[in-house]
């Protein structure tokens, strides 16, 4: 009985409103590449969604050595199963695995593309043809070539997956299906999904739009499957809301286990469905008082048809004057015996002893409490008796509305006495519409992937509630979105997490902290101008660069407005989510890699000095070299085009180098400084084998990692040296660590021999962001971590070990390392900009 | 009606319920949680203070506010002394003050001997008189004549105990009376309960110098629930359940023996509603309680309908049809639900079909008061089932003047237990449904256990 709730009713009218035009850019966007439909309608809403693919340029690099294959590169495998799902199969934006690209040539070969390796880059995975064991050896220390390039850069087409989901408002649904006609070209579809109490009503005007067939699907089956759905892979997608409270929303960490959990949808009626696993749930009771009778009793009390305006009405009300109180009935004696005299003792209950008029404003309000009280008693009960502690709300009645999300959570406080905790959800109006399409998508089993949602394609949560931004309320704004794209492969925690399920990767809450949250969208505004810069002069060649570029300024810049007046709008807001929108924005409009040329600069020159590096390391003693190694990894860490006071420095001064980076680093004692204990450590026995999470391209990874790396391997250690996925940043993704081996495997021996062996891993991260979710990684990297008996993880730089996870407890040894390159951060930890830290930890017994 | 109890006045000051620690900024759900009752402690209080029907409570009172009894003079203080030793001075009276309705038992002696007839004062001759020869009091006071019971014993004295009751608001022109027959004289003792009892206190006391003994509401209900089934109802069966309920031809209303009443679930509808599972005569506790009660049906109804009675208000249910007002499931599926088991008739949403401008004008008042009749009691029938099953009970007793002449809600609340919890639960009911806190405060004045 959820989303039933009125259809046929005179809220919003149904007469259909033919003339609106649409802003194609914004809503519908791909929709000629639209693959399969679902439709969710509701009383007043409709959602819909389609999967498309969408065509993105990305910057892919690969050695010059053309005849050659990277011996250390595994077999390109077979195609796994996923890529058969959801056709044509795509690939992830956000995750730009690298791809044997060799002799590829575009996008005439994407498909290839997708068939990905998988597991890890050694010489136990043999490659393809073993006759190859040649170590390729292109470019010997050849100081004349100064300015060559250590590898080419191509820029090619990559077909990724992506699902969309937009909302309107029923009036428009004739309007939105004739465009939907319209622009789409190619689909092989013939049948839609749909949802919800008003499909049967407006089936046959789909059908005949569309000349799509309608498939009924059951709504309470669509709604749990949506819920699992963004419970699994949206992160922050749950949160507790508390009025008045600072934050107002308060965002959950993704519980590794989602069942069993209470799932309440207060359509005109509400459902209390129990959910114990992904298939199996059962409506375990309901209630006729709901939404429908809020809209209903409110609309004969009050002569306000409209459910927004009857809230609004609520809002503004004293239920006081219509309910009898406790303090009513018992007096003043209430505060002596102390009772609450505010309790209502009666709903509507002075309305029958009194003559008096009453105003629609205290009736509206009177009865959204009589029927949140209700709710949320119910819920309470049904909660007790099946010993769930945790309920979801959805439904119309809650869907974006401040003030039956106060009502209901203060009515489940009251009831359960906080034992109970009511929780709401980023995209309520959406489970319908992905659980049809997930139905409709099941022979492809869409599950066995992990999504993320594209911050840049959604609107974010209350994008157009008019409670919050009365005055924004564009054309557009009718229609909200959300975008989620498929990642290729599952992610999952990192298994040497300490406890999986309180683990919270963002070390400072923006959301929480008004401060902060001040400082760094002011950081990340005043940091557009250079990103705009880069990433036009990182397409030299291109013709709508600088207009592509403006766009993205643009759309960036609105997103950091809305931040700053919603910083809840895509979940707990984060130095992590700031970057990662960018990331996603600059994709968007095609700008995969700006700084692919800066890091091709960098690495060539990082390559020509990495001997010296290592002939100095070697000369020195045990000792000493191991504070060398240490402080190469920080100087390193410096090279971070990330952080604006280190850009400034370079684009002045290009010459800048690791050991002018070294000068720069603060003298120990460091600002946090465990490296005696390290040092203590390494005195004893070799770890098994260290995880080690790199950041920056260049000077960073192959003057600071390497060395480090090497010294590691030759103390017995196993290394796994894991990189992003995607491009941020300046970063080392995955694909530019293997060329960078590769190079430094001909040069030296200690590197060479452990790849061959499979004593150095190369691993992709599964990530495209400048930070890193440990509760999000790549499904491969978790299974070798597991394999080989991690027991030291080292993780470097700004964004990974202080942004993030600076407090992330791990059940083995941990190495957090990072330079301070921002002075209003530094000062926050009690340091000054260049300030280290050296983290060394040790779990407890 | 009687109001819908939400605090324990009384436990309060033993500080065993503090449950209503709801902030102050936001008004509150319908009622505080279940508040476990210390049977040990309460047998303990009432053997230290054994005499008056009040004992525990008012030493409780009188202990932790020593302010409250501020007017009461040291000969009252000797009156309470005296009930100590012999039994109290007519006239007696047990009153529950709700929120909407007061109640009031009057026992009449009908063995007074003609000595005592003459040393009887005039004032409580003509309270007599008065109360029982009349049906009704004012415009608005009602003798319910047809609950009299007669011939009963109480204390040693046989009478005929009276039901009478009259709209809170009129509680003024009460006190009034009272002070205008001088009830002081007769320094009786009047035993009070509901939430009135408080607010009315200081007005009993300054305007009728009469003191009232307030008592604890759920102790009266239980003690008054207890006692009336005990001696039945003029030879007749004081509960009684439906059988066949759903159907108009074959319901029958049959008498149910209530020999083993532990443990029972109590459901009282009077204004909001309170829910107590009682394990024993002394060991209950209030479970939860609802604002969505007879005040609710009442108030919206005259908000609905411009009804002005709760009369006037069932007379309407009776003729409207809900199902113009309600969505039913079959409204959206077409049928029944399978999927979830759900039979066409349920309603889905009540007041669903209000959310269209065309179905609001073509509703009648009648059927207006009939969804807000089915919409109440469904949803107390429905927290009382979920109570039940939390509690572990199967016999649910509803009581409350929301029930008066309301056979319309009784059948619904016995379909409804029956039909949804698969015929586990059995909906029971009692014939003086509203008078029980008042019976209980009766009890009390004559401390009989």
């Amino acid at each position: 009985m959820a989303e039933c709730g009125g259809s046929g009713s005179g809220s919003s009218g149904d007469s259909l409103d033919k003339s609106i035009t649409l802003p194609p850019d914004e809503i519908f966007r791909n929709l000629e590449n639209a693959k399969r439909f679902a439709i969710d309608i509701g009383g007043s809403l409709t959602k819909l969604a389609y999967y498309s693919t969408v065509q993105h340029k990305v910057a892919r690099v690969r050695s010059f050595d053309h005849s050659d294959k990277f011996p250390f590169r595994p077999s390109p495998g077979k195609s796994t199963p996923a890529s058969r799902l959801l056709v044509p199969p795509p690939r992830v934006s956000h995750l730009r695995r690298h791809q044997d690209s060799h002799g590829l040539q575009g996008r005439q070969k994407s498909s290839a593309l997708l068939r990905v390796p998988r597991g890890c880059v050694s010489a136990s995975s043999p490659p393809r043809g073993s006759a190859h064991t040649r170590v390729p050896h292109p470019h010997p220390q050849d100081t004349e070539q100064d300015h060559e390039p250590p590898y080419e850069i191509s820029v090619q087409e990559e077909v990724t997956a992506r699902l969309h989901f937009v909302k309107f408002e029923n009036t428009y649904i004739e309007a939105c299906l004739d465009f939907i006609k319209d622009h789409l070209v190619n689909t092989e579809t013939k049948v839609i999904q749909a949802t919800g109490g008003g499909a049967y009503k407006f089936k046959d005007l789909i059908e005949e739009k569309l000349q799509l067939k309608v498939d009924k699907e059951d709504v309470m089956t669509c709604l749990i499957k949506g819920c699992n759905f963004v419970l699994k892979n949206i992160p922050h997608e749950a949160f507790v809301y508390q009025k008045g409270s600072n934050p107002e929303f308060r965002f959950q960490t993704n519980h590794p286990s989602v069942f069993p959990y209470l799932l309440v949808s207060i359509g005109s009626g509400v459902s209390i469905v129990k959910v114990e696993t992904e298939d199996r749930f059962e409506w375990i009771g309901g209630s006729s008082i709901g939404g429908g009778t809020f809209w209903g009793l409110g609309a004969l009390l009050t002569k306000t048809k409209k459910f927004d305006e009857l809230l609004h009405l609520a809002s503004r009300g004293q239920h006081t004057n219509v309910d009898m109180l406790v303090q009513d009935i018992y007096g003043g004696a209430h505060q002596t015996l102390g009772l609450s005299g505010n309790l209502i003792a009666s709903s509507f209950g002075k309305s029958a002893t009194a003559d008096t008029e009453f105003s629609k404003e205290d009736m509206a309000k009177s009865l959204l409490h009589m029927i949140s009280n209700d709710i949320g008693q119910l819920a309470c009960l049904y909660a007790r008796l099946h010993c769930l502690d945790r309920v979801y709300f959805g439904g119309f009645f809650i869907r974006g509305h401040p003030v039956t999300m106060r009502t209901i959570t203060y009515s489940i406080n009251f009831f359960s006495k906080g034992e109970v905790q009511a929780l709401f959800l980023r995209h309520e109006g959406y489970l319908g519409a992905i659980g049809a399409f997930l139905k409709g998508a099941e022979q492809d089993n869409p599950n066995q992937y992990s999504w993320e949602e594209n911050y840049a394609g959604s609107s974010g949560l209350m994008s157009s509630s008019p409670e919050l931004c009365p005055t924004q309320r564009p054309r557009s704004g009718t229609f909200d979105l959300l975008e989620m794209d498929r990642l290729e492969r599952p992610l999952v925690n990192l298994p040497l997490l300490l406890d999986p399920s309180s683990y919270v990767p963002d070390t400072v809450d923006l959301t929480d902290d008004a401060l902060a949250r001040k400082y760094w969208l002011t950081c990340f505004e005043e940091a557009l101008d250079g990103v705009v810069k880069r990433a036009v002069a990182s397409q030299p060649g291109s013709v709508d660069a600088a207009e592509r570029a403006e766009k993205f300024r643009q759309k960036y810049w609105n997103k950091l407005q809305t931040l700053r007046h919603q910083p809840f709008a895509y979940g707990t807001l984060t130095v992590r989510s700031l970057l990662d929108t960018r990331e996603h924005c600059l994709n968007e409009f095609n700008f995969p890699d700006p700084y692919s040329k800066v890091k091709q600069k960098d690495n060539g020159v990082a390559l020509k000095c990495f001997q010296r590096v290592i002939h100095s390391l070697d000369a020195l003693g045990w000792e000493e070299r191991q504070l060398a190694l240490v402080k190469g990894l920080l100087a390193g860490n410096v090279f971070d085009w990330g952080a604006k006071a280190v850009s400034d420095v370079l684009e002045s001064d290009p010459q800048f180098g690791f050991e002018e980076a070294k000068r720069k680093l603060q003298e120990r004692p460091w600002l946090v400084d465990s490296y005696s204990k390290w040092l203590q450590r390494l005195k004893g026995p070799p770890h098994k084998c260290a995880l080690i999470f790199a950041d920056n391209s260049g000077v960073d990874v192959i003057l600071g990692v390497f060395p480090f790396v090497r010294e590691l391997l030759s103390r017995g250690t196993e290394v796994i040296l894991a990189c992003n996925s995607g491009p941020a940043l300046n970063d080392v993704t995955y694909s530019e660590s293997l060329i960078v081996a590769e190079r430094i495997a001909a040069m030296d021996p200690v590197i060479r021999s452990a790849l061959r062996e499979g004593r150095l891993l190369l691993m992709q991260t599964g990530s495209s962001s400048p930070c890193l979710d440990l509760s999000r990684l790549d499904k491969g990297l978790a299974v070798l971590v597991r394999e080989r008996g991690a027991d030291l993880v080292v993780i470097e730089g700004m964004g990974r070990a202080v942004h993030t996870n600076y407090h992330a407890a791990l059940r083995c040894e941990s190495l957090k390392l990072a330079v301070i390159k921002n002075s209003w951060l530094a000062e926050r930890l009690g340091g000054r900009l260049f300030s280290v830290i050296f983290k060394y930890e040790v779990p407890a017994e | 009606m009687g109001a819908g109890r939400l605090g324990a006045p009384m436990e309060r000051h033993w500080g065993v319920a503090a449950t209503s620690a709801s902030s102050v900024r936001e008004p509150a759900p319908g009622g505080p949680d279940g508040r476990r009752r210390e049977p040990l402690r309460r047998r303990a209080n009432s053997a230290s203070a054994p005499a008056v029907g009040a004992s525990a409570s008012a030493e409780g009172v009188r202990r932790d506010r020593p302010g409250s009894y501020s007017g009461a003079t040291s000969a009252s203080r000797q009156r309470v002394e005296s009930l100590r030793k012999k039994r109290p001075l007519f006239p007696w009276f047990g009153l529950d003050i709700g929120g909407t309705l007061v109640k009031l038992v009057y026992f009449e002696p009908k063995d007074i001997t003609a000595e005592e007839e003459e040393e009887e004062v005039e004032s409580l001759k003509s309270i007599r008189k008065y109360l029982t020869s009349n049906v009704a009091y004012g415009s608005t006071g009602i003798r319910d004549v047809h609950l009299e019971l007669k011939d009963l014993t109480l204390c040693g004295r046989k009478g005929n105990l009276h039901f009478i009751r009259f709209p809170t608001h009129d509680m003024p022109a009460f006190i009034q009376m009272g002070r205008d027959k001088n009830f002081s004289s007769l320094h009786t003792v009047f035993c009070a309960t509901g939430g009135g009892a408080y607010k009315f206190e200081q007005d009993f006391l300054t305007i009728g110098d009469l003191q009232l003994c307030k008592l604890d509401e759920l102790d009266c209900l239980i003690k008054g629930i207890l006692y009336i089934d005990s001696v039945g109802f003029n030879g007749r069966s004081q509960c009684y359940y439906f059988e066949n309920p759903a159907d108009s031809e074959k319901c029958q209303k049959l008498p149910f023996d209530l020999r083993n009443p532990y443990p029972l679930l109590l459901v009282n509808i009077g204004s909001g509603v309170s829910i107590l599972a009682v394990y024993s005569k002394d060991n209950y506790k209030r479970v939860t309680g609802t604002s969505l009660g007879g005040g609710t049906f009442f108030g919206l109804c005259c908000l609905l309908t411009g009804c002005t009675t709760f009369e006037e208000a069932l007379e309407m249910a009776s003729r409207g049809d809900s199902t113009k007002v309600d969505k039913l499931v079959r409204d959206i599926y077409g049928g029944d639900y399978e999927r979830f088991g759900l039979p066409g008739w349920a309603v889905a949403s009540s007041f669903g079909n209000m959310m269209s401008k065309e179905k609001r004008e073509a509703v009648s008042k009648e059927d207006l008061a009939r969804a807000t009749l089915i919409t109440i009691t469904n949803n107390i029938g429905s927290i009382a089932r979920m109570c039940a099953l939390n509690e572990n009970i199967n016999q649910v007793v509803f009581v409350g003047n929301f029930l008066r002449i309301n056979t319309i809600a009784m059948r619904l609340l016995a379909y409804a237990l029956d039909y949804w919890s698969k015929g586990q639960l059995k909906a029971l009911f009692s014939e003086h449904e509203g008078y029980f806190g008042a019976v209980g405060a009766l009890l009390e004045l004559l401390k009989i256990p």
